[in-house]
C-alpha cells in the first residue's frame, strides 16, 4: 500500500484526468453532510490540488488553484475570498515543500500534509474572525487530523492510472 | 554593453510574487464582500452555475432514502396513516373553532378600527443541505427567485419560525436560522404580553434573552412567540421555550436561556412565508396634523 515514491517510473498524465479528479473532490465536497460527519469531512479539493503538485508540479497554477476557491466559497456561502486565500496560501506551502515531502516515507508525509492543512484552516479561522464570528472549538480542526490521515488513500486513488502496466514478456 | 546569459526555462514571476498578487486580490474581495455588497451579482451567477453540481452531490442521498422508503414497512405504513387520520381530525375541530375565532376577530378589529393581521400565503420548501460551515447557522433550500422568493421572507415549519431567507439565488435560497449569531428575534411571553428580543449565540439548540432587568416578569417554562413588530416575522408563531433564568445583582440584566421550538435536524420540509407589507409609516399622519389644525385658526379672527 505504499504510493510510489519520487523515483518510481510514472506514466505522464492526462489532463482530463486531473479536471477529473478535481471535480468529483468538489462533489465529495458538496455531499450533504451534516453533524458529526460534516465535523470530520476533510476538504477533498485541497487534497487533490495538494496530490497534484506533489506528484506533477507546474500542472495546476495560482489562478486555478484560486478560481476553485472562489467555487468553494459560493457552495459554502462563506466570504467571498476566504477559500481562495486559504488555497492560495496551501498552493504556496505545497510548491515551497514538494521535493521536500517525496523525500519522506508515508507517515512522514501525513505529518506534512497535516500541518499544511492546519496552516489553511488557520487562514480561514483567521479571516473569520477579523470578520466577527466566534473561535468554533478544537472540533474545527479535525478535517485538518482526517484529511492528513486519508492521504495515503487518496495517493492510491489518484496514482492508479498513471501506473506503468507490466510488459509483456 | 553587459551581457546577459539568456534563462534556460521561461518560468514567469516567482511563486512569492504570485502568492502575494493572489493574496492581495483575495484580501480585496473579502473587504469588499465583507464590507459593501458589490459582489452579490457574481455570486449569483456562480451559483447558477453550481447549482446542477449540487443536485448531482444530492442525488445518492435522495436515491439511498427513496429506496429505503419503498422497503420501509407496511405496518409502519399503517400505523402512520391512523395516526395522521386521527390528527387530522384533531386538526380539522382546532380549524373550525379557528375560522370562527378569526372572523369573530375580524369583527372586533374592524369595530375598534384596528389594522387587520398579517396573512399570507406560504410556498412549501425541502431542505437541500445545511451551510458548510462550523461558524454559521444556515440552511439552504430548493426554491429560489424563480419560485417568488425574496431575501427576508419568514421561514417555518410545522412547530415554529426556524429563519428567515437571507439571500437568493435562481433555483435556491439561503435560510439564516435564529440561531445564528446574533440573529436577532424581537419575541412576545405568551403568558403576560411582555415584549423582548431573543438573539441566536451560533449554538443549535440555544438562544439568549438579553436586555432584560433582573426584576422582570419571566419564568422557566413560558412559551415566547413573535411579537410581529420588527416587520419581518408575523406575530404569534411559536419561537422558544424559557429553561434557565440566573439572576446575578452584579449585573443589570439576568441571562435567560432559551430553546428554540425547532431544530435543524428535525425537519426536512419548511414552509416559506409571503412578504410581509406593512402600514404606512405614521410619520407622515403626524407631520400633516399640525398644518391641518393652523387652518381654521387662520380663518377665525
Amino acid at each position: 500500500m505504499m504510493p510510489a515514491s519520487s523515483n518510481a517510473i510514472m506514466m505522464t498524465v492526462k489532463g482530463g484526468f486531473i479536471a477529473f479528479s478535481l471535480f468529483a473532490a468538489l462533489i465529495l465536497n458538496m455531499l450533504p453532510w451534516s453533524g458529526f460527519w460534516l465535523m470530520l469531512r476533510p476538504d477533498f479539493l485541497a487534497l487533490a490540488v495538494v496530490y497534484w503538485c506533489v506528484y506533477h508540479p507546474g500542472r495546476l497554477g495560482f489562478g486555478a488553484m484560486w478560481a476553485l476557491g472562489l467555487v468553494m466559497d459560493v457552495s459554502d456561502a462563506t466570504l467571498f475570498g476566504q477559500h481562495a486565500l486559504a488555497y492560495i496560501v496551501l498552493l504556496y506551502l505545497v510548491i515551497h515543500l514538494h521535493r521536500r515531502i517525496l523525500m519522506f516515507g508515508i507517515k512522514h508525509q501525513v505529518a506534512h500534509l497535516f500541518g499544511m492543512l492546519l496552516v489553511m484552516q488557520l487562514i480561514m479561522l483567521l479571516v473569520r474572525k477579523v470578520a466577527g464570528a466566534d473561535f468554533p472549538g478544537v472540533d474545527y480542526f479535525m478535517p485538518s487530523v482526517t484529511g492528513a490521515l486519508l492521504w495515503p488513500l487518496i495517493c492510491r486513488i489518484l496514482q492508479w492510472p498513471e501506473r506503468r502496466r507490466p510488459e509483456p514478456v | 554593453m553587459a551581457y546577459q546569459a539568456p534563462t534556460f526555462f521561461r518560468r514567469g514571476p516567482s511563486p512569492l510574487a504570485r502568492l502575494a498578487f493572489f493574496s492581495l486580490l483575495s484580501l480585496l474581495l473579502l473587504f469588499s464582500d465583507a464590507r459593501f455588497s458589490y459582489l452579490d451579482n457574481l455570486r449569483q451567477v456562480a451559483a447558477v452555475l453550481l447549482y446542477p453540481l449540487q443536485r448531482l452531490a444530492g442525488a445518492p442521498g435522495a436515491v439511498i432514502e427513496d429506496v429505503g422508503e419503498f422497503f420501509s414497512s407496511h405496518a409502519r405504513l399503517e400505523s402512520e396513516n391512523t395516526r395522521l387520520k386521527q390528527q387530522n381530525l384533531d386538526n380539522a375541530a382546532a380549524l373550525l373553532r379557528l375560522q370562527t375565532l378569526v372572523a369573530e376577530n375580524a369583527h372586533l378589529r374592524q369595530l375598534l378600527e384596528l389594522h387587520p393581521r398579517f396573512e399570507a400565503p406560504g410556498i412549501a420548501a425541502e431542505i437541500m443541505y445545511e451551510a458548510r460551515d462550523p461558524f454559521t447557522r444556515r440552511v439552504v433550500i430548493d426554491k429560489g427567485s424563480q419560485h417568488g422568493i425574496k431575501p427576508g421572507q419568514p421561514v417555518m415549519d410545522e412547530i415554529g419560525v426556524i429563519g428567515q431567507v437571507t439571500r437568493v439565488f435562481a433555483w435556491a435560497a439561503e435560510v439564516r436560522l435564529l440561531t445564528d449569531k446574533d440573529h436577532v428575534t424581537p419575541v412576545q411571553v405568551v403568558r403576560n404580553g411582555l415584549r423582548a428580543v431573543v438573539f441566536g449565540i451560533g449554538e443549535e439548540g440555544t438562544l439568549d434573552m438579553r436586555y432584560m432587568p433582573n426584576n422582570a416578569d419571566i419564568q422557566e417554562g413560558d412559551v415566547l412567540v413573535t411579537s410581529g413588530i420588527d416587520g419581518v416575522y408575523p406575530s404569534g408563531l411559536p419561537i422558544a421555550t424559557v429553561t434557565r433564568i440566573e439572576h446575578d445583582p452584579a449585573y443589570a440584566f439576568a441571562r435567560i436561556h432559551c430553546t428554540p421550538r425547532t431544530g435543524v435536524s428535525n425537519y426536512a420540509h419548511v414552509m416559506v412565508l409571503g412578504e410581509r407589507k406593512l402600514p404606512e409609516n405614521p410619520a407622515l399622519e403626524v407631520e400633516v396634523a399640525p398644518v391641518k389644525h393652523k387652518k381654521p385658526r387662520k380663518g377665525s379672527p
